[in-house]
């Protein structure tokens, strides 16, 4: 093993690769447990709205569909800047890699703010669930229960984005100090690999949520 | 007793023991042998909590009336009871401990994959178990562990979002546990050790950590919803608003039936170790035990609703889900019978932990058989929520885990320790152990299928001399657990020092030093055959 190989591979691992392919297992795996941990909401959607057909569609068109099809082509552009960052890295350009990061940074913020927004915006209709929840149509306790997983489900993602946001600013500032390059890039890798399951859980709980009123 | 001149030895100068000392150089540890010893502190103090627990519920039901204590407080007890011993000793045990520790050895490595992460799991860990207690003390949770909604939702009022909160930080550090075993287990193995040179014990906790990876983080999201319908008051699982209880059953026990397999396919893994050990013979059937672990971990995915066969399913789901229950015995039987034929003809050495190993055949067998029984529609319906419940899964629990739990911490005490324990008390307490184990939940299949139902503080007098020697039973299994604390405390400080390999076995782990270095091994290992080789041509070439 050659001298600078040496200095980023940890006391345990063997060689730059073994530790490569470690962190990458690791993660993967991880994303599995995400996979079974979002899976238990997206049961109990698909149990109440094949329960509650009409209620889930009257609820879903309390939603506001410019925002959240803006959302969807953010968080897939956040998902480029964030392959490109990748690649920045694995080739050590340092400063496309802070460039990207950067981008995927803002991109994902302003996802954050428009949520925010439309969260504001329920709790102001009277649509969060609970004591002061008020919805007009018919079916009432059933909407309620459209937007009880409305919340739990986009809440989890947002807290998914901020802990992603957190990670990748860690990156930016390890990348900026030119941390990573050719042998050593696989933390960017892994918090790529993140980022890309958060967009993907997005893109189940677009339609899910916010167009499934709209066919009918 | 006299030992064997090759079970002693002389310490290396410097292990993972001396390497370093103070309080620091423990709590920042990233060795895995270390974090394993921290472990094991964790659990035995959690095991003492549940323990003491259970000691109450005994001594409640010694009398037909509910004299000693309201039921409101025994509601608390037996709930906290299984929490504490389910969740914070049972579950952890013998991965986070004797997997720990052994793992990385038995595949060749320097450590797990992830030695930082492994060291947050035990702070995760011990962080739930505090907050857990917290929770205890200030009232505790009348549940039961179940949590079944809406009465823990809408009408218990105890603390049923702190104990919920514990259990899912818990989570975390069994998922993290099961993330670094998979990870170490792909990636780490020492050159030649391939899948099927792996000891049986790592093919066990390899299937052991599917289960972590996909059944814990389902119940996290369960508990969280539970917290969120209480704190705002959602009805995500309140008929009243719409929702279903029977999701939450569903949901909880996806994760919390295959955790039945997280507890006692370890055990299974450690008695794969000691058979062969100690009938000095190559295990009968390696793949076949390597495949039954791996069929166990998926089958018990399939089966969560035999839980529920009273809770108004379909019937048909439930017939699919009896038969589907049934199929467990298959991969559980093969099991039971490779390790007898391992012992056919064997050179049998009846040591502390063959000791072990051989009374987790036995009550795990009952155990299993049992279970068939309760997978049986008609069957379950009559004995449902009895005593008899409890009995069937204390056989797999406490007969089958806690009993291979304890011949593994024997079986590899000398290695991570580097000490011998008293060959006569540790056979004492083995014996001591089975003997209060059979006298204290055997009477219980009988009370169930007389139709004691399980959960109350008091039962009608006839119950009462099955009772009386349940607890009578529940008090020699007490001294039983007893003896081996005091004498494995005994050792460190005056047992005689082990030789590497003290009790004459085969295993990467006993080709180190008692207790390895830091590192794990002088040189690197390398494998050239696979793991049991006991065989006769072997032992003359030896000249023993």
């Amino acid at each position: 093993m050659a001298a600078d190989a040496r200095a980023v591979v940890a006391h345990h691992f063997d060689s730059p690769d073994q530790q490569r392919e470690a962190a990458s297992l690791g993660m993967w795996v991880f994303l599995v447990t995400e996979v079974m941990f979002f899976g238990g909401l997206f049961l109990a959607y698909v149990v109440y709205r094949g329960s509650f057909p009409h209620a889930f569609a009257a609820a879903s068109r309390e939603l506001d569909i410019v925002l959240g099809t803006t959302n969807t082509a953010l968080l897939l552009a956040s998902s480029l800047t964030m392959a490109l960052a990748v690649r920045a890295a694995q080739l050590g350009r340092r400063l496309p890699l802070v460039v990207f990061l950067a981008l995927t940074m803002a991109l994902g913020s302003v996802f954050l703010g428009i949520k925010m927004y439309e969260y504001h915006h329920k709790f102001v209709e009277g649509l969060f669930p609970g004591a002061a929840f008020r919805f007009s149509g018919p079916e009432a306790p059933h909407a309620e229960m459209f937007f009880c997983l409305y919340f739990a489900m986009t809440g989890l993602h947002a807290l998914h984005m901020v802990i992603g946001l957190g990670v990748l600013a860690v990156m930016l500032v390890l990348g900026a100090r030119g941390r990573f390059g050719p042998l050593y890039h696989n933390p960017v890798e892994c918090a790529g690999l993140y980022w890309h399951f958060v967009d993907i859980v997005w893109i189940f709980l677009f339609p899910l949520l916010y167009l499934v009123g709209r066919h009918a | 007793m006299v030992a064997l001149p090759s079970e002693t030895g002389i310490p290396p100068k410097v292990h993972y023991l001396n390497a370093d000392y103070g309080i620091r150089s423990w709590l920042l540890t990233t060795d895995h042998k270390r974090i394993g010893i921290l472990y094991l502190i964790s659990i035995t103090f959690f095991f003492a909590i549940g323990g003491l627990m259970a000691v109450l519920i005994r001594m409640e039901l010694a009398t037909p009336e509910g004299d000693l204590f309201q039921s409101d407080t025994y509601n608390r007890l037996f709930t906290m009871h299984g929490i504490m011993m389910i969740f914070f000793f049972l579950i952890p045990s013998i991965p986070a401990v004797l997997g720990n520790f052994l793992i990385p050895i038995m595949v060749g490595a320097r450590d797990l994959a992830f030695p930082r992460l492994n060291l947050f799991s035990w702070y995760l860990f011990n962080i739930a178990g505090l907050f857990t207690i917290w929770a205890l003390v200030h009232g505790g949770v009348d549940t039961g562990w179940t949590f079944y909604t809406p009465y823990s939702t809408r009408y218990s009022n105890t603390h049923v979002i702190a104990t919920a909160l514990g259990i899912f930080i818990a989570g975390f550090s069994s998922i993290l546990t099961g993330l670094n075993f998979v990870v170490t287990i792909h990636r780490m193995r020492a050159p030649g050790l391939g899948w099927f040179r792996l000891p049986l014990f790592v093919w066990s906790l390899y299937a052991t950590s599917l289960i972590f990876i996909l059944g814990t983080p389902v119940l996290a999201i369960t508990l969280l919803l539970l917290a969120a319908e209480r704190v705002f008051g959602i009805g995500i699982f309140d008929p009243s608003l719409g929702g279903d209880p029977l999701l939450f059953q569903h949901l909880f026990w996806f994760y919390s039936h295959p955790a039945v397999y997280i507890m006692v396919l370890p055990a299974m893994g450690v008695v794969s170790e000691i058979v062969p050990a100690f009938a000095r013979k190559k295990i009968f059937g390696y793949r076949f035990i390597a495949y039954a672990s791996v069929a166990l971990a998926v089958l018990g995915f399939l089966v969560w609703a035999h839980h529920m066969f009273v809770a108004g399913m379909s019937i048909y789901a439930a017939t699919v889900f009896s038969a589907l229950s049934m199929l467990v015995a298959v991969p559980s039987a093969v099991k039971v019978f490779n390790w007898t034929a391992t012992l056919y003809q064997g050179s049998i050495s009846w040591d502390t932990p063959m000791l072990y190993a051989l009374g987790f055949i036995g009550l795990f067998t009952m155990g299993g058989l049992t279970g068939v029984m309760l997978a049986t529609l008609g069957i379950d319906v009559h004995v449902h929520d009895t005593y008899f419940i409890i009995a069937h899964f204390h056989y797999i629990m406490v007969g089958g885990a806690i009993m291979g739990y304890l011949g593994g911490l024997h079986y590899w005490w000398p290695k991570i320790t580097g000490k011998l324990y008293p060959r006569f008390w540790s056979r004492i307490s083995a014996m001591v152990i089975f003997i209060g184990f059979n006298v204290t939940f055997f009477p219980q299949f009988i009370l169930g299928y007389l139709g004691m139902p399980r959960r109350y503080h008091a039962y009608p007098p006839e119950f009462q001399v099955l009772n009386v020697m349940s607890s009578a039973g529940a008090t020699i299994l007490g001294v039983g657990y007893l003896i081996p604390l005091i004498y494995f405390i005994w050792s460190m400080r005056y047992g005689r020092h082990a030789s590497s390999n003290p009790w004459g076995v085969v295993g990467l782990e006993w080709e180190t030093t008692s207790p390895p270095p830091t590192e794990n091994f002088e040189t690197p290992p390398v494998v050239t055959r696979g793991p049991y080789e006991y065989s006769r041509s072997e032992e003359v070439a030896d000249g023993r």
